[in-house]
């Protein structure tokens, strides 16, 4: 039996990003992870690094997300110097897009509610019309209405950072098993042993890091994890010369030159296939954001499966029943990458979740169930 | 375009041809799709104006060749709906079959999938390969074909594979010189258990001895045993440096040829799942086939090379055992009746699978070849991904296969989409996992399997 | 890199390639015509700017691509030459005209 101090299930951007949090407190981590071809919803994620629109009716939420893009800015420079990876972070701010005069006045007041429940940190923002956006961005297409910009948000490219997520934790001290989705789970408090491809671990803490398998795990630690999938699809251009002038929600240019057009929320169950209708529509809005993409060629198109939580927050949370054990879920891997290895990784290596994380413990819905 | 055919035919090699033949024969109403303006695939390229206006040249390609034009005849007079220059970029979970043409996207209803896309060349990635002057075989084949041209300058043949020699011939009676033909170490130990198969095959012995005859009298140099292959030049092939039986040998050459058989182009059939299996003599994946060629995706059906690697004639007649298979599932011929067609067909059929497992084993590529050694080569030709580079994630940080390799470094990610450096990566992974290919899996593969413009995709609504 | 047989008397067509005048034989391949025509590289790389040229001449590798009548990252060897065609070697990632 291995024996660590702490393990992590779940070698995606939640997982990888607590392990490493973990290791660089000091903490030996054992990282288990499943086969090659799995859900696995970090590949199938967009990079954002985003502010604007979270957290509205949540401010806590609103806090969390711009702490994580604040802890961002070093968090890239660590993870640069430590594992020579660069995650291509940008930090200039970023633009959501109203294609029509409708969006664009929903898009006024809910920017304004957002900075109303902001309060003290006092989110600032500012409202674009179509003139105001088209001198910031030329490329942006005549039909368009406007946008809401914040100086808050930024973007990473999710797979680098997953890869320099597994090279820091290596680096670290930590110890990355592919291949062992677990099969056996035996819990105590403070005295977790998993077994998973075949090896046995031990540890007094335990980290529940793996997404939509989070539900059936915290099963067997007492935790209630009432994710679902909710399917996101995504096209990726052939390469071009830089010609996105600014960050924005939908479309957005990778430093290799593709482009990423999102994404979609649809409730398909556990299929992740792609499917036409949405290529049609993400192409169709993505032309008329930014016409000059009529001539560029889509050599990808991704389908994923996003981990929601019913009301679409994060869920962090400590076991009651047996202590040590963690669950950490949330729909933006990228953008909370920071905050989860910078701080959520504290918690759990202190014991014991801080107050700021309260609004996002999974006895929101006991009410619900109770109801 | 919102047709709907009984049968859709992707490809218009033998194979699809056969195909087409058979199925408008019973009555079905068919299209066959290609990339080419002319049918025949990559076998019987460009055939029908070879007849026409190139004989000298239909005499060099040899009898093989010359045996695919009635093939090409019939199928022309079958009354399939032929649908030139088109490509198929995505098949959704409808069974509609979306194309490619310079007029436009279009999207087309079946109620039967036949792909037949065949075959390409596997890579052959050897230090230098990526530089202008370095081709395959095939493309050689593909020049002499659609327009007569031979190498210009100094050529030399490298790999391993019965196309290599016949490759030569063709261009040695086309008016070409031919430097030298390199040949990797063939595995005579491990073919002999196969070797009664092909010894009941004449056809197939024959014609590899008359292929050898042919280029002893033409005093081509064959070098055999060759290891270690690495391409020299700067900006452009100048040459090839090989080591053979304890020596180190140099070719100058502007041209070189790269052949190490052929493997299914499986794009299409993979990013509908059908399920495939490692075929280890041959060193791919093929799709899991039943005896009329149908996948495990209801209504798609497999024929030919893209099946897994079965050469020409027999392509042909498993192409008209799926279209009996397929005129069966939509109920157009009882089982009966599809059974008593079959029948000849399966028998023939049986005689030409008979001399592949020699064949394949003789020529199975070396490991060396399957996993470039040296670290510097290049794997991922799209994204200049090098072998060490692989190798270094799977040791280093225990990357268990081709699609988490493709989430970290990008191979794959590029145009080609795999179709040049899957089987190479997921070689490297096996070897440094010290496990079988099969237990290592493919690329995820999802359409667009051809590029498709956001423009072409956007107007698929309006109409 | 490749020639005709002497003795070809087939028909051509006329083309361009980066500017200078080509007859290719009818029904060629642009990529095919480049190679007659010898003119390689014919891109070099979005990636690291490396030469590259035609590798397989069936649509598979995707190192033919090349500029066709102003229209970037076509595939040279599934366009058939037409008449007063201009192909255009293309370097690094294209640019897209904003």
């Amino acid at each position: 039996m291995a024996r660590y101090d702490s393990i992590v299930i779940g070698g995606g951007l939640v997982g990888s990003a607590v392990a490493y949090g973990l290791a660089r407190l000091g903490s030996r981590v054992a990282l288990l992870d499943e086969g090659d071809v799995a859900f696995r919803a970090s590949r199938g994620n967009f990079g954002l690094v985003w502010v604007q629109s979270k957290g509205l009716g949540v401010p806590e939420y609103q806090r969390w997300t711009r702490q994580s893009s604040v802890l961002w800015d070093d968090f890239a420079v660590e993870l640069k110097k430590e594992t020579g990876i660069d995650c291509q972070h940008e930090h200039r701010g970023g633009v959501h897009v109203c294609i029509n005069e409708n969006d664009f006045a929903e898009r006024r007041k809910y920017m304004e509610q957002l900075h109303i429940e902001s309060g003290e940190t006092s989110f600032q923002y500012d409202m674009l019309d179509h003139a105001e956006l088209k001198k910031l961005m030329p490329e942006i297409g005549p039909e368009v209405a406007g946008a809401s910009y914040t100086p808050y948000d930024g973007a990473a490219n999710p797979l680098y950072l997953l890869r320099s997520l597994h090279a820091g934790l290596i680096r670290r001290g930590g110890q990355y098993f592919p291949q062992s989705k677990v099969t056996e789970l035996k819990a105590a408090p403070n005295d977790f042993t998993v077994t998973g491809g075949g090896v046995t671990f031990n540890a007094p803490k335990l980290v529940l890091a793996a997404g939509l398998g989070n539900k059936d795990l915290g099963a067997l630690v007492g935790l209630n994890v009432p994710v679902q999938p909710v399917r996101g699809q995504i096209l990726v251009t052939e390469r071009v010369q830089p010609v996105l002038s600014m960050l924005t929600i939908w479309v957005r240019q990778m430093a290799e030159g593709g482009l990423l057009i999102g994404e979609s929320r649809e409730e398909a169950g556990f299929n992740d296939a792609t499917t036409p209708d949405v290529q049609q529509f993400l192409a169709a809005r993505a032309i008329k954001m930014f016409p000059f993409l009529r001539d560029v060629r889509i050599v990808r198109h991704w389908s994923a499966l996003r981990v929601m939580a019913p009301d679409g927050l994060p869920i962090y949370e400590q076991s009651k029943e047996y202590s040590g054990a963690f669950v950490a879920t949330c729909h933006s891997g990228v953008t909370l990458a920071a905050a989860h290895a910078m701080r959520y990784a504290k918690y759990v290596a202190d014991g014991v979740l801080s107050a700021e994380l309260a609004r996002f413990t999974n006895k929101r819905f006991d009410v619900q169930a109770a109801a | 375009m919102n047709e709907f055919f009984d049968l859709v035919i992707i490809g218009a090699g033998p194979a699809g041809m056969a195909a087409a033949i058979t199925s408008t024969g019973l009555g079905l109403n068919v299209a066959v799709i290609d990339e080419q303006s002319n049918p025949g695939g990559q076998i019987y390229r460009a055939i029908e104006s070879v007849s026409y206006e190139r004989p000298a040249l239909m005499k060099s390609l040899g009898d093989d060749y010359a045996a695919g034009l009635k093939l090409v005849q019939r199928f022309r007079a079958s009354g399939a709906n032929f649908l030139p220059q088109t490509s198929v970029w995505q098949i959704d979970g409808d069974r509609d079959v979306f194309t490619r043409t310079a007029g436009g996207t279009a999207r087309i209803a079946t109620r039967q999938i036949l792909i037949a896309t065949g075959a390409m060349e596997r890579p052959v990635p050897v230090p230098g390969w990526t530089l202008p002057g370095v081709m395959t075989c095939g493309a050689a084949q593909t020049m002499l074909k659609s327009t007569g041209a031979v190498p210009a300058g100094p050529v030399v043949l490298a790999g391993g594979g019965p196309l290599l020699l016949l490759l030569a011939t063709q261009l040695l009676r086309a008016g070409a010189r031919i430097t030298a033909i390199l040949e990797t170490p063939a595995q005579f130990g491990a073919a002999l258990t196969h070797a009664v198969g092909f010894i009941r095959s004449p056809a197939y012995l024959r014609k590899g001895l008359d292929l050898l005859s042919e280029l002893r009298t033409a005093d081509v140099e064959i070098t055999r045993s060759v290891r270690n292959m690495r391409i020299l030049g700067d900006g452009r092939a100048s040459g090839i440096e090989y080591d053979s039986r304890g020596r180190v040998g140099r070719v100058s050459a502007d041209l070189v040829l790269l052949h190490h058989g052929i493997v299914p182009n499986a794009n299409l059939a993979l990013s509908l799942r059908c399920e495939f299996s490692w075929d280890d003599l041959q060193r791919c994946f093929r799709p899991k086939l039943d005896a009329w060629g149908k996948t495990s995706v209801d209504g798609v059906r497999i024929a030919g090379d893209n099946g897994g690697i079965i050469g020409a004639k027999a392509a042909e007649l498993s192409g008209h055992l799926a279209a009996l298979g397929a005129a069966h599932d939509i109920q157009r011929i009882s089982a009966t009746e599809r059974d008593r067609l079959a029948a000849p067909l399966r028998s023939e059929l049986g005689k030409h699978l008979r001399a592949r497992p020699f064949l394949d084993a003789l020529y199975r590529t070396p490991q060396e070849v399957a996993a470039p050694v040296d670290a510097e080569t290049v794997v991922c030709r799209c994204e200049e991904i090098r072998a060490g580079e692989i190798r270094r994630l799977v040791t280093e940080q225990g990357c268990p296969g081709p699609n988490q390799m493709k989430s970290f470094v990008r191979s794959g990610m590029g145009p080609c989409q795999g179709r040049l450096c899957g089987l190479t990566v997921v070689e490297l992974i096996a070897e440094c996992r010290a496990v079988p290919p099969s237990e290592v899996g493919y690329y995820r593969i999802r359409s667009p399997v051809q590029p498709v413009t956001l423009g072409e995709i956007a107007a698929l609504s309006d109409g | 890199m490749f020639k005709l047989p002497p003795d070809s008397g087939a028909a051509t067509v006329a083309v361009t390639i980066n500017g200078k005048r080509f007859d290719a034989p009818r029904g060629c391949s642009a990529a095919a015509a480049v190679l007659l025509a010898g003119d390689v590289p014919t891109r070099t790389t979005a990636v690291s700017g490396a030469p590259r040229a035609p590798y397989c001449l069936m649509g598979v590798c995707f190192d033919c691509l090349m500029e066709i009548n102003g229209v970037p990252n076509q595939q040279a060897c599934l366009i058939v030459v037409t008449e007063g065609m201009r192909i255009e070697s293309q370097y690094g990632k294209f640019a897209v005209k904003a």
